[in-house]
């Protein structure tokens, strides 16, 4: 029987990052999901950054095998997953190997000394124990003994060792759980849901859970196992969820051929990581009008999208920048044919394979520009997991409106990130119903609208509309084919001129914080949202004359962004790339813009923004 | 087998055809295919608003432009990708697909295989002419060895691919043969291949006028052709010849046909084989025949239908409510939870 002790006091923090880390096959991404729900549903605002291996289960115990999820929670407006880790969660000598580095100095580790065995040890690398050597001597270790103590907590459901070592991560969670004070009954209905066929396992990953909890409660081991607490962040009012750019991406397709006033999407996709779980995520939405369809690679991803959206549904493909690349030809032909696709791109590393995990946004002239001859389409990017319903809803829009297909670009970052999300007013969402053409009166494939350039949709199965299309040049008057020399010219420019159109359709860019002029405007697109955010945020507080522009529309930008950045003295252009949008501003505008560029594979730390404000702070 | 469409009025092969000019060079073999297709459209009754023909790159893949149906003259390999999406978007439509041996067989060869072995819904007629006619005149997957051509001067030291061999081998359901100066055959394969559910792949024949002329000639031509081309028929002996004199048989203690004679002198007719279109292993052997040794074979070599792909994807879609919930998307964002912050 466990003494019952007094409770401790608590201490407060503002905001925490925890990262738990651990091997592929720890459930570690789990641990992490179900600590921010918990934490969400306590009101705190937070990001969220799964880091998994390309691998799908390397070698027990090796430090390429470490999977990691990190949360940022508060009670203030949390926009990145931190910079330095407040507690490190440490399942085995290679998770710590691997992340201490990310540790602040002070900062908290919890380690599960029944896995620093020799043998882990030799595979992690460690000469000696890092827990006995003195080497943690900066940090708090708080060393428990968690396989064992899970082993005892799960004994009497009849698992078998392994399965009872697999407990290991609830019996972590448990314990995170009481030193941020955060509820533990949903994670309890969800493990009863999750393993409701095997309520034995259920009830042990209850049992560790609950033990693991247990443990901060009385133990009496450390001056380290401290509780602390986290208030409530200054939210809105308002339903919210916690939510991935994944699914937002998925919902907003959805509500974009809602908006579009269609009756289904086609989604074809071709596995590749990070790309594949939108494919994974809309083929369980069939009542919501998606038509799934795992092409044989993806050029026929995108040829299934075109062909979709000839014959009149939504047509969507996605992958990510190597088999961006393979679609490039298609893309081709959507613009000559002036067909509606949405082509979501969740960039990684590259070039070639890359670093498949790891997130970049080094696609970006891809999207612009990488296409044989002159070939414009509409470019718009996501830039927080929340930000890509609405973004998926816009490239909808641009797409069935305009007659051309869309790039979305994302991240492998945004791809898993989640973050919580108040959900949308439905009445509000837009709606921009498509119009099919009926009328024979008159018609060719290529009339167009005279406001938006856009060619007439007209599909199979409509009478006395028949026609055919092609990658051959067509005649503007006529639409049949045509090689004249001045025809060419002007559907060239008719084609750049429906594309540069656009920019008069969309919102006039505002600063997203800060004024419009002032010293240094720090503009960024995608996935770099929070780090610049918060970074522009700590810079005026200092009292720095700064602002931060973050762009959506790529391609066109909006009509008065070259006005915008003319007020201010400076240009800085964070990119997880090696300078891309810093090169399209230059060429747009004239701008002496400079880049702030990482290619590591990881998100911008806020310090790292902050000291590039500083540096091209005018004197 | 019968075909049912629903016609508004009679339409003849002329009201297939479009406005535009045809521009294949005098002579060319797809000239008579082209009559073909539009005869047999009449003859089916096609409604020229629910039919549509999706071609490649290629000569063959100017087809569209010349049909008064919908047309979608897409990129060179990919027509089969689009198609799916097509059938995929809209099963209702009566969907073709035109390719070439280049086309279909060499950038397209991947998209050939899965189609075929998806069962898509799909007419695909590949015009085999053993060359590159578009790119003036290299040699092609299905170019024979030896082939002299710009890009071998020295003559092909390639393998050829058999069309009818790649689509039984991809899983294909449909398998017919046809030459493009054989009209009325060829007709009466398309008009098969569209009552067939699932994926039909029709091989013409046909001949390059400008590039590879004659390269059939040794079965094509006319007094080669009665010993030289077997025309199979569902039920009916494999026999050939003018006067039906030579026939199929089991090789004795082999697996393999060989030619025999028929009555006089030769074995009686009940020893020759019967074709059997359901017989994947018979057609199997029947894609194979070469002269000289033995005739082309000719007509529906195999037929063994089965439920098409897009049918599959909507009895699962439906399964899983399909559409039922478009209107409902506040269930699907509130789903896994939520929260409430006052």
């Amino acid at each position: 029987m466990a003494t019952t002790t007094p409770p401790r006091a608590r201490q407060a923090r503002e905001s925490v990052v925890i990262r738990f880390a651990g091997d592929s096959g720890d459930g570690m991404q789990v641990t992490g999901s179900r600590f921010m729900v918990e934490a969400a549903l306590a009101g705190n605002d937070l990001t969220t950054f799964p880091d998994f291996p390309a691998e799908i289960r390397a070698p027990a115990g090796t430090t390429y095998g470490v999977s990691a999820f990190q949360i940022h929670f508060g009670g203030v407006d949390v926009t990145t997953p931190g910079d330095a880790v407040d507690v490190l969660v440490a399942m085995n000598p290679a998770a710590l190997k691997v992340d201490l580095k990310d540790l602040r100095l002070g900062g908290t580790i919890v380690v599960d000394t029944g896995a620093f065995t020799e043998r882990n040890l030799a595979k992690a690398g460690f000469p000696a124990s890092p827990l006995e050597d003195g080497s943690l001597a900066s940090y708090q270790v708080l060393p428990v003994d968690i396989t064992r103590l899970t082993a005892e907590a799960v004994k009497t459901f009849g698992l078998s060792t392994r399965e009872a070592h697999r407990c290991r991560n609830m019996w972590a969670l448990g314990l995170m759980l009481w030193m941020y004070g955060r509820d533990r009954q949903v994670t309890t209905d969800w493990l009863r849901r999750k393993f409701a066929d095997r309520p034995e396992v259920a009830q042990a990953n209850v049992a560790a859970l609950n033990a693991g909890h247990a443990f901060g409660e009385t133990a009496e081991m450390s001056e380290h196992l401290v509780g602390y607490t986290v208030p409530k962040a200054p939210v809105e009012p308002g339903r919210y969820r916690a939510v991935s750019g994944t699914e937002a991406i998925a919902w907003g397709l959805i509500a974009g051929m809602r908006g579009a006033g269609l009756q289904k999407m086609i989604f074809a996709g071709y596995p590749i990581t990070p790309a594949s779980l939108l494919l994974h995520t809309l083929a369980g939405l069939k009542s919501h009008g998606v038509i799934t369809f795992q092409a044989e690679d993806e050029i026929a991803a995108i040829g299934a999208a075109i062909g979709a959206a000839y014959a009149g549904a939504l047509g969507v493909t996605s992958s990510s920048g190597p088999g961006v690349a393979l679609k490039t030809e298609m893309l081709g032909l959507a613009i000559a044919t002036e067909l509606p696709i949405v082509v979501v791109d969740a960039q990684r590393a590259g070039p070639s394979t890359g670093m498949p995990t790891k997130a970049e946004q080094s696609d970006l002239f891809q999207a612009v520009h990488g296409r044989n001859a002159d070939a414009p389409l509409a470019v718009i990017a996501a830039a927080t997991a929340s930000d890509c319903f609405d973004v998926a809803i816009e490239a909808v829009r641009i797409a069935t409106k305009y007659m051309t297909p869309v790039i979305l670009l994302s991240d492998a970052y945004l791809a898993h990130a989640a973050e919580p999300w108040r959900l949308p007013d439905l009445s509000a969402l837009p709606r921009f119903p498509v119009r099919f053409r009926t009328d024979p009166a008159g018609f060719h494939p290529f009339l167009r609208d005279p406001a938006t350039l856009a060619r007439a949709w007209a599909v199979p199965g409509t009478p006395d509309l028949e026609h055919r299309i092609g990658g051959l040049e067509k005649d503007y008057d006529t639409g049949h084919i045509s090689y004249d020399p001045e025809n060419h010219a002007r559907m060239t420019r008719t084609r750049a001129a429906k594309i540069a159109g656009i920019a008069n359709d969309i919102p006039p860019q505002r600063p997203a914080l800060g004024d419009d002029h002032g010293a240094v405007a720090v503009v960024g697109w995608g996935s770099t949202y929070g780090a610049i955010q918060q970074a522009v945020r700590e810079a005026r507080e200092d009292g720095l004359d700064v602002s931060h522009v973050h762009l959506r529309y790529l391609n066109p930008f909006p009509s008065n962004l070259g006005d915008l950045l003319q007020r201010f003295d400076r240009v800085l252009v964070p990119e997880m790339n090696t300078g891309q949008l810093v090169q399209l501003l230059r060429a747009a505008y004239l701008v002496p813009a400079e880049g702030l560029n990482k290619v590591e594979g990881k998100p911008f730390k806020v310090a790292e923004i902050v000291q590039a404000i500083r540096g091209v702070r005018p004197l | 087998m019968t075909v049912t469409t629903i016609t508004d009025a009679e339409l003849t092969p002329k009201d297939y055809a479009s406005d535009q000019e045809v521009r294949w060079c005098p002579g060319c073999g797809d000239y008579a295919i082209l009559k073909a297709v539009q005869k047999a459209l009449a003859e089916l009754g096609a409604r020229r608003e629910r039919t549509v023909f999706v071609s490649g790159i290629g000569c063959a893949a100017r087809f569209p432009y010349y049909l008064s149906t919908y047309g979608f003259h897409t990129i060179h390999g990919r027509a089969p990708t689009i198609a799916t999406g097509i059938k995929l978007a809209n099963p209702e439509l009566d969907v073709w697909v035109i390719t070439g041996d280049g086309d279909g067989l060499s950038i397209g060869g991947n998209h050939m295989l899965h189609v075929l072995r998806r069962n898509v819904d799909l007419q695909i007629l590949l015009f085999n002419n053993e060359i590159y006619g578009l790119t003036k005149g290299q040699y092609s997957p299905t170019s024979r060895r030896g082939t002299r051509s710009p890009s071998t001067p020295q003559g092909s030291i390639e393998n050829p691919v058999s069309p009818c061999a790649f689509a039984l081998g991809a899983g294909g359901r449909f398998v017919a043969r046809g030459v493009d100066t054989q009209q009325a055959q060829v007709v009466a394969l398309l008009k098969r291949a569209h009552a067939h559910k699932g994926a039909s792949f029709v091989e013409v024949f046909q001949n390059c006028v400008v590039f590879n002329d004659g390269v059939f000639d040794s079965f094509t031509a006319k007094d080669a052709a009665p010993d030289a081309q077997l025309h199979v028929e569902h039920g009916k002996p494999l026999v050939f010849g003018a006067n039906k004199e030579r026939g199929l048989r089991l090789k004795p203690g082999a697996l393999a046909l060989e030619v025999a004679r028929v009555g006089d002198g030769g074995v009686p007719l009940d020893e020759i084989l019967v074709h059997d279109e359901t017989n994947r292993a018979l057609a199997q052997l029947l894609v194979g025949l070469e002269p000289p040794e033995f005739p082309v074979a000719l007509g529906v070599l195999y037929c063994s239908p089965a439920t098409s792909y897009e049918a599959d994807v909507y009895a699962q879609a439906r399964a899983a409510g399909f559409g039922r919930d478009v209107a409902d998307l506040g269930t699907l964002l509130a789903r896994d939870g939520t929260w409430t912050v006052e």
